[in-house]
């Protein structure tokens, strides 16, 4: 049998050998810092999430079993909390998806300054969210805000509104401005993959006589599906775990209406001092994150459409 | 009657760019507009909205700050320079040991290389709020808070696996003829990487470290807990610390908010070509 391996297949195989172990050392360094600052930080929230874990270095933690989870699953305030997220992700994304379509749908038909269009979309997405959150927050200002100042020149409104205070408007506005940050991502990523689609489905259809709408509908979305999956995808995951904006123009207020579940998860570990009621959280966020990618993943995102 | 149609369709589709671009620009008026207002007319009714009395002031006490100016201007230009400084080393870092690993990832076939891949794309979707306490924990007993280190180590764990995914997805698009032709000249796997892989992907480097550098400027939730005083505070903590009171320099709060967003809006507009195939490559594409 030794006489069978020739003496280049010994070569073939000590020169992968040889590969595996470069492949190792490039990528080592990455690893060790990847293990680091997320696998080890994540087993650590979760150890933590079992002890009841006061802030502070010498308190003293006590081991408490499942007790964090279940004072988090029985406290109203979770399952609210839990509603206005979904409600921040379904309405932000849905409506960054619908405008974004249907800009990435304008530019597509080259409309006079469609490049001008297409570049002016890069701003709104690359002001960093902060920015966008304490502009928008001047907008909304109850005593000088722009939103009031244009609404009483256009005759709408008699008084200054304090925006900000209606309990029923301030996630709504919140949401306006994410949907400003956001929508362009949708529409750029949109209109990038309807410049790669083929036409002459569509040629084919018009000349069989359907109408636009129908060549929409069964011609166009559907080759639009892994872009707009991709859209899709990084958008919910990202705005579940929305904080900043909402930090920035709200501060959660009013009475809580805009306290999302990360918020909520900041105010037990860092401002309540609740350690391990903020792990207990976070950690939920985490499997609720990774559930949701994984389940568009699997279910939505079949890998031979991807190119 | 084809023309006059055609010319018809052509204006009502420009007539619907407008209300988008409306959307897009008013509020960055409004923000510019604030800027470069004094104080007194920010505070007028109705709103000017172009200042009649426009002023460079607020920005000028950002760059010159005097020992006059308000706290606000000289916070700013400390903050820009600690947020420069940060997502510099943070880009340099990802580009440097990402660019080996996504290589290694996509190119030479190891035990666990599928498990790596998966383990990264995983470590994306971990959200900031899930490794905030033990950072902080491990941050406050090394007596690294308020250091610039510590954000660059924090940063890490969102930039350097976005950073390793991106540039596999470029890497992946040169063609493996060329590596083979360089393997049968004698050349070895670095020299490879060096001399090969990365010349042709330029174009992808480029791209990852702006999106890298991007993330990182845009980063608040660590530094909001991981910062409070001027050694290491960002550009978005000085922000958020301001915002809140009414008392406040507003028109200087609000040319430091333009002046933050200048570099990310710059560096979008001039790799304008860039960011859209950032955008997807740095997508959950497997």
């Amino acid at each position: 049998m030794a006489a069978s391996t020739s003496p280049l297949r010994k070569r073939h195989l000590s020169l992968r050998q040889q590969d595996a172990r470069i492949a190792w050392m490039l990528v080592l360094p990455s690893l060790v810092v990847i293990l680091g600052v997320t696998l080890w930080p994540i087993l650590y929230t979760f150890a933590l999430s079992f002890y009841h874990a006061p802030t502070g270095i010498n308190q003293v933690r006590t081991f408490v079993g499942f007790g964090n989870y279940l004072t988090v699953i029985r406290d109203r305030t979770f399952w609210e909390t839990i509603g206005r997220t979904m409600y921040f992700t379904v309405v932000s994304v849905g409506l960054e998806l619908m405008l974004g379509l249907g800009i990435a749908q304008l530019i597509h038909s080259k409309p006079w300054g469609w490049r001008f269009l297409r570049l002016s979309l890069i701003i709104p997405w690359a002001v960093p969210t902060i920015v966008n959150g304490a502009m928008w927050r001047w907008i909304y200002s109850a005593d000088f805000g722009a939103l009031n100042g244009l609404l009483m020149q256009l005759g709408l409104i008699k008084h200054y509104v304090p925006w900000l205070s209606l309990p029923n408007a301030a996630m709504n506005l919140i949401i306006l401005a994410d949907v400003w940050h956001m929508m362009p991502f949708v529409a750029l990523i949109l209109q990038s993959a309807l410049a790669t689609l083929p036409e002459e489905l569509e040629e084919a259809a018009a000349v069989d006589g359907a109408n636009a709408l129908q060549r929409f509908w069964s011609i166009r979305l559907p080759m639009l599906r892994p872009a707009i999956l991709i859209a899709l995808i990084v958008r919910t995951v990202d705005a579940f775990r929305v904080f900043d904006i909402a930090y920035i123009i709200t501060n959660g207020g009013p009475a809580f209406r805009t306290v999302t579940i990360t918020y909520l998860t900041y105010f037990n570990a860092f401002a309540y001092g609740k350690q391990g009621i903020g792990a207990a959280l976070s950690f939920l966020i985490s499997v609720f994150s990774i559930t949701m990618a994984v389940i568009f993943i699997r279910f939505l995102y079949r890998p031979e459409e991807t190119q | 009657m084809i023309p006059y149609r055609r010319i018809l369709r052509k204006l009502g589709l420009f007539l619907l760019t407008l209300p988008v671009l409306a959307f897009i620009f008013f509020p960055i008026l409004w923000l510019f507009t604030a800027s470069l207002s004094t104080q007194v007319e920010l505070f007028a009714i109705p709103p000017h909205w172009l200042p009649q009395h426009p002023t460079f002031q607020n920005y000028l006490d950002i760059f010159f700050p005097s020992q006059a100016a308000s706290t606000v201007p000289r916070t700013f230009a400390i903050a820009l320079l600690n947020s420069i400084k940060i997502a510099s080393a943070v880009t340099l870092i990802c580009i440097l040991i990402g660019s080996l690993a996504a290589y290694a990832l996509v190119r030479i076939p190891f035990r666990f290389n599928r498990a790596i891949q998966i383990g990264i794309l995983g470590s994306r979707m971990i959200p900031e709020v899930s490794l905030i306490l033990p950072l902080f924990i491990v941050a406050s007993t090394l007596q690294l808070i308020n250091k610039p280190i510590v954000l660059i180590i924090a940063y890490m764990s969102f930039a350097l696996p976005y950073a390793i995914w991106m540039m596999a997805a470029f890497f992946q698009t040169v063609p493996v003829e060329l590596e083979d032709a360089a393997r049968i000249d004698g050349c070895n796997r670095l020299g490879i990487l060096r001399w090969i892989v990365m010349p042709v992907a330029v174009p992808g480097l480029i791209s990852t470290a702006m999106f890298t550098f991007l993330l990182a400027w845009d980063e608040f939730f660590y530094a909001l807990i991981f910062t409070s005083t001027l050694a290491a505070k960002t550009a978005p903590v000085a922000i958020a610390e301001f915002i809140g009171r009414y008392a406040v320099n507003i028109t200087g709060m609000m040319a430091g908010g333009v002046l933050a967003a200048l570099p990310p809006v710059i560096l979008g507009l001039i790799f304008q070509r860039y960011v859209v195939s950032g955008m997807t490559a740095g997508a959950v594409k497997g």
